[in-house]
């Protein structure tokens, strides 16, 4: 294993962050706290408690699970889009270092930024709201699983994407919609039977129901389901970068 | 001289059903300075890439150092640092931390001592707390040679090095080449100047449309295919060649004061005896005489255009 290379690329990636302060963490936290005035203040004051939390409590979960799986995605894309975008992934493909290394480095920079995003806007949040994790060991466990699966997910986008344009589309129009019907501001169990049903194909109900469990020991599925379905997505996301590794997919002609 | 690169029936076709590459065999020796010369599109650049680990070979065996470059990918990939032909390097990164990253992607510990080095040599070390987008076109391209030489590597791949950067910049790059080679660093460049080849190279490979035309010693080629050209200056002017001087390869001058006599420098008799006793004989009077040779650049030209 070539961990100074891992390392080279995890803080490279770690220092544009630093670089992009506003756009990688304030923009975030700001907007994040804006959620919590709007839905939290404003409109959650004229909503009654869900199973015995107050809905500005609620959404602190989903918001938190919003901003994991949008800055997960665009970071991990835009960290190996980038040099291919200009040029300098010859540098990666020249090295000595191996498809594995490269996701390692790629994957853990994007997932430590969004994972230092959420404790962030989890403590953003305790200015809002008295906090309460009922298990923080599973809060935990979810933040991490949630980050990893979707940064794997963003390096695969930031693999297949030829643009910016596919750089953008996924996240704008997958993620995004799945992350507001997902549970965000609501628990599912309020939609009609149908739509509970339908709900369940989106994969990020089970994650914020998973992760609000941790919190407020409520939840649309049960937690087992919840990590079951997150390790299946993390699972199939391995399986997808496993074949990009076999095949030098868009990296190599 | 052992060699350090050895390619075996190599080849390229893309996925487009465009053939890069016809089956080359090749070997670079060991600390020799070997130039890769060829029109654009010849297949340079996808050799380089496919020694390097960018491009993918359809077929051939490459071994660097003995290692396989697929199968001992790390051992291979240790020993060669690349200068790509465009100027490549992340914008935003300072100089001192790009050159630090590729050194740390290459699994060498921290050596900043070296990185001053290698950063002083390419007058580079009071730029190294600069962003790359900050630096001139000059400039980037001496980044993109102290990235390549941060691992200490064993073989310097060269591609175009000196495309479109000043004078005072090629200066210091053969500097630098130089004293790599002496220090032991095999180097394969390739390059539009082929003065530099001729002034650098100690072999010479003439790749087009993919295929390998000729390896040779630069000076066996030179003398091989070079042909020189005798000039001699006359104290009168002629409006002719006199009868009885007319003689293969030699022509008058435009101004009527000077004989251009071409001839091959591997015959036995070069016939500049003869010619000068010819024109004393006739009367003839040289002030002055002069040789030129053939450039690498005429050979080079001429080989490819035959087979075009």
């Amino acid at each position: 294993m070539n961990y100074r290379a891992i390392w080279a690329i995890y803080t490279s990636e770690m220092m544009r962050t630093g670089r992009t302060l506003a756009q990688s963490i304030v923009s975030p936290v700001i907007s994040t706290a804006l959620y919590f005035v709007v839905f939290g203040a404003a409109i959650g004051s004229r909503i009654t408690d869900i199973d015995g939390v107050s809905y500005v409590a609620f959404i602190v979960p989903g918001l938190i699970m919003l901003t994991l799986l949008t800055q997960s995605v665009m970071n991990a894309s835009f960290g190996i889009y980038f040099p291919r975008f200009i040029g300098t992934i010859y540098e990666l493909l020249s090295a000595p270092v191996s498809f594995l290394e490269i996701v390692i480095g790629f994957v853990g920079a994007a997932a430590s930024k969004s994972i230092i995003l959420g404790l962030i806007i989890l403590a953003t949040s305790a200015l809002f709201v008295p906090l309460h994790i009922a298990h923080p060991f599973w809060m935990i466990v979810f933040l991490l699983l949630t980050s990893i699966t979707f940064s794997l997910l963003g390096f695969i986008i930031g693999i297949w994407a030829d643009g910016f344009e596919k750089l953008q589309i996924i996240p704008l129009l997958i993620i995004t919609p799945l992350t507001f019907l997902g549970g965000t501001f609501y628990s599912t169990s309020v939609l009609p039977p149908l739509w509970q049903k339908i709900a369940l194909a989106n994969p990020v109900v089970y994650l914020i129901s998973g992760f609000r469990w941790s919190f407020y020991e409520i939840s649309d599925v049960h937690i087992g389901v919840s990590v079951a379905m997150t390790l299946v997505f993390l699972a199939i996301c391995l399986a997808i970068t496993g074949w990009i590794f076999k095949t030098g997919y868009k990296l190599k002609n | 001289m052992p060699s350090i690169i050895s390619v075996k029936d190599l080849s390229k076709t893309y996925a487009s059903g465009f053939q890069a590459l016809k089956p080359i065999t090749l070997d670079i020796e060991k600390g020799e300075i070997f130039a890769l010369l060829g029109p654009n599109g010849a297949g340079k650049t996808t050799l380089i890439s496919i020694i390097c680990g960018i491009v993918t070979p359809s077929t051939g065996v490459i071994t660097v150092g003995g290692h396989d470059i697929i199968k001992d990918y790390r051992a291979a990939r240790a020993m060669i640092g690349l200068v790509p032909q465009e100027i490549m390097a992340a914008p935003f990164d300072t100089v001192w931390a790009t050159v630090s990253m590729s050194r740390g992607l290459f699994n060498k510990p921290k050596n900043p001592a070296y990185l001053e080095k290698v950063l002083k040599d390419l007058t580079l070390w009071d730029k190294r707390d600069s962003r790359i987008v900050t630096l001139s076109g000059g400039m980037k391209r001496r980044v993109l040679i102290a990235k390549a030489l941060s691992h200490e590597p064993q073989i310097l791949f060269l591609d175009e090095p000196t495309a479109g950067v000043d004078v005072e910049l090629r200066k210091d790059m053969w500097d630098v080449v130089r004293a790599l080679r002496a220090s032991g660093v095999t180097i394969i460049l390739t390059t539009h100047y082929i003065e530099e080849a001729e002034e650098m190279a100690d072999r010479v490979g003439v790749i087009n449309k993919g295929e390998i035309i000729l390896v040779e010693q630069k000076a066996d080629l030179m003398r091989k295919l070079g042909k020189k050209v005798l000039t001699l200056h006359l104290q009168q002017k002629l409006d002719a060649l006199p009868a009885g001087v007319e003689t293969a390869g030699l022509k008058l001058g435009a101004s009527g004061h000077e004989l251009v006599y071409e001839y091959d420098t591997q015959r036995e008799r070069t016939g500049i005896g003869t010619l000068l006793t010819t024109l004393n004989n006739a009367g003839i009077r040289v002030r002055d005489l002069q040789t030129t040779q053939t450039s690498l650049e005429d050979i080079f030209v001429g080989l490819v255009s035959d087979r075009t």
